[in-house]
């Protein structure tokens, strides 16, 4: 396979497998952050200190856990999952959710509680006074789905244990960074690298964008109604 | 009905009624439990003892277990409006769209809700352009939409100047009649509470002080608290000397009162008066009519000016609070240590029941039952 279109194949693998891992972590996350927040229930600040823990989970270890659950001889060895994509897609799970759902939930937490009492005094059930403060939180969610991507779209370790980092089929920008820079391959090498680069540049520009333009200052004016 | 929060009791209550169609005022200083109790009522919570029957039904409060169905046709307006993020339009029909109205339905009740409050021009507006109280009367709009047959009022008018908390006062006054819509206006504004009540409830530290018409809490309080609460400002501890023929003589620290009532020689009783029923005449007046009833002569201890009226502070020598106009006060030359007369009416006089004062006492010694 040619240089060339091995990057632009890690270009794409990154993107698939960080954007997918980002999107199921969403779907796991932003429900169970708001579990966290809005309903209390035995075991609920257990739960939330293993998320926030688990938030600065290292990469590498997930990937090296991971694979010893699914390798050829492991115990799910028979699903097949070794050197798939699918499993990439997994790993990127685990290190996304925990950051997806402790974000959501400090989002809401800061959401006035108040409004969920509005909410149900106007006949809602819980789940849609909690829809109603997600709504409220909505640069919260939005947010903690560009964290979740931002920390998986950079990360080799994980993707490189479980994907083999094999060219043409589980190689992502990082791996083939690493790969690259061992066969003094270096310009592509360095290209890859400045697309990852302007990839974190712009994840981080978003999160501080939608943090900065909804401080806490604007979300009690839309509360409170003023606009004076 | 008890709530407790943290081994606290916050509100104790033997027994409320609330009628189809009335709208009860709950007046009280702030932390006498009277937000308590309205979101007791509209099943936010869950009493830590007793009942709450709607319709002669008992239901359920509290987060998870609510009598949904119920709670459903109540409907709360807090201080803030609360209005959640989105258009006006998304506000009002919030109540709607949680009970599955079809939206084009929603949308033309928001709307035609709009217009009846004179807000039809703000539908599609942002609320975060609303003012305080466009963005309050919306808020009421949006409970109002639902047709509930409560709604709970929570200081609603608090927070907003006193020309617009007058016309929103009289525009919801007038939406509850009309609609036959049963109201909880809970209030630390006496004007407000007589404005808006039909009976008043008067709550001191969890409890019901008294319960009744605007005219009975303000000119027949039945506590010390109430009076005082109610801005009767003098209170006087003395004893019956003399009764006959509906007036009494009675004895206070520092001279005699005359008082109509039926009530026999030798009771100790709590004398209160209005500062707005006293008098204040030049020093010459009172002499000139030594027989007239209830009048004194006094030192002027303090004068307070509040806007278009003046509060005046005399020693009687027992002390005596007089509201007066700015004008009168002018006319007067009121100034502290001037010397003037003092005068009330007989009839002006409230007669506190001890009675109940001393009922009060013996349970506080027995203790909780």
């Amino acid at each position: 396979m040619s240089t060339a279109s091995q990057f632009f194949h890690a270009l794409w693998l990154s993107l698939a497998v960080s954007g997918s891992a980002a999107l199921i972590s969403a779907v796991i996350g932003i429900p169970l952050g708001a579990l966290l927040s809005e309903f209390e229930f035995p075991g609920r600040k257990t739960i939330l200190t293993i998320v926030h823990a688990f938030m600065g989970l290292p990469p590498v270890v997930v990937g090296l856990y991971t694979f010893l659950v699914i390798m050829r001889t492991g115990p799910l060895g028979s699903i097949g999952l070794e050197y798939t994509v699918t499993v990439m897609v997994i790993v990127q799970v685990i290190l996304a959710t925990p950051i997806v759902a402790g974000f959501t939930h400090a989002s809401l937490s800061e959401v006035d509680s108040r409004l969920a009492m509005q909410a149900m005094s106007l006949g809602a059930t819980r789940i849609q006074a909690t829809i109603v403060k997600i709504r409220q939180a909505r640069e919260g969610m939005v947010a903690s789905v560009i964290a979740g991507f931002g920390r998986v779209i950079a990360e080799v370790g994980a993707v490189s244990i479980v994907g083999g980092a094999i060219t043409g089929k589980t190689d992502t920008i990082t791996t083939l960074i690493v790969k690259q820079t061992r066969l003094g391959v270096y310009t592509s090498a360095a290209l890859l690298g400045l697309v990852l680069i302007a990839i974190s540049i712009l994840v981080n520009v978003f999160l501080t964008r939608l943090q900065a333009g909804k401080g806490a200052s604007e979300i009690g004016k839309r509360v409170t109604g003023y606009s004076d | 009905m008890r709530k407790d929060y943290g081994g606290r009791t916050v509100l104790d209550i033997e027994r409320l009624e609330v009628r189809s169609g009335e709208t009860l005022a709950v007046l009280g200083p702030s932390g006498c439990g009277k937000s308590v109790l309205l979101r007791l009522l509209n099943l936010l919570e869950s009493p830590t003892a007793g009942t709450i029957l709607f319709h002669g039904e008992p239901v359920r409060g509290g987060p998870g277990n609510r009598s949904l169905d119920v709670s459903r046709r109540m409907a709360m307006v807090f201080q803030d409006p609360l209005l959640f993020r989105g258009s006006v339009e998304d506000n009002v029909g919030y109540g709607l769209k949680v009970r599955k109205v079809p939206v084009a339905e929603r949308v033309q009740r928001a709307r035609d809700m709009l217009d009846a409050v004179g807000l039809g021009d703000l539908l599609s507006q942002n609320v975060s352009t609303l003012s305080g109280g466009e963005a309050q009367r919306i808020a009421v709009a949006r409970a109002l939409v639902i047709k509930p047959e409560v709604l709970m009022l929570d200081e609603p008018f608090a927070n907003l100047d006193p020309p617009t908390r007058h016309l929103l006062q009289e525009d919801t006054r007038s939406i509850l009649r009309e609609q036959g819509i049963s109201a909880i206006f809970v209030t630390h504004d006496q004007e407000e509470a007589a404005r808006m009540g039909d009976r008043i409830l008067v709550m001191d530290n969890g409890k019901i002080a008294q319960e009744g018409l605007a005219r009975e809490i303000f000119h027949e309080p039945e506590t010390e608290f109430v009076a005082r609460f109610m801005g009767v400002e003098n209170i006087l501890r003395g004893e019956i000397r003399e009764s006959s023929e509906g007036i009494a003589r009675v004895a206070v620290d520092g001279g005699s009162i005359e008082v109509t009532t039926d009530r026999e020689a030798g009771r100790s009783v709590t004398l209160g008066i209005r500062p707005e029923d006293v008098t204040l005449v030049p020093v010459a007046d009172i002499e000139s009519r030594a027989s007239s009833r209830n009048s004194f002569i006094g030192t002027v201890t303090a004068i307070e000016m509040r806007g278009p009226i003046a509060r005046v502070t005399l020693a009687c020598p027992f002390e005596l609070v007089a509201i007066i106009t700015w004008r009168s006060a002018v006319e007067l030359d009121i100034e502290t240590g001037a010397r003037f007369g003092a005068r009330f009416k007989a009839v002006a006089v409230v007669v506190i029941d001890d009675d109940t004062r001393l009922v009060r006492d013996i349970n506080e010694a027995e203790g909780p039952k």
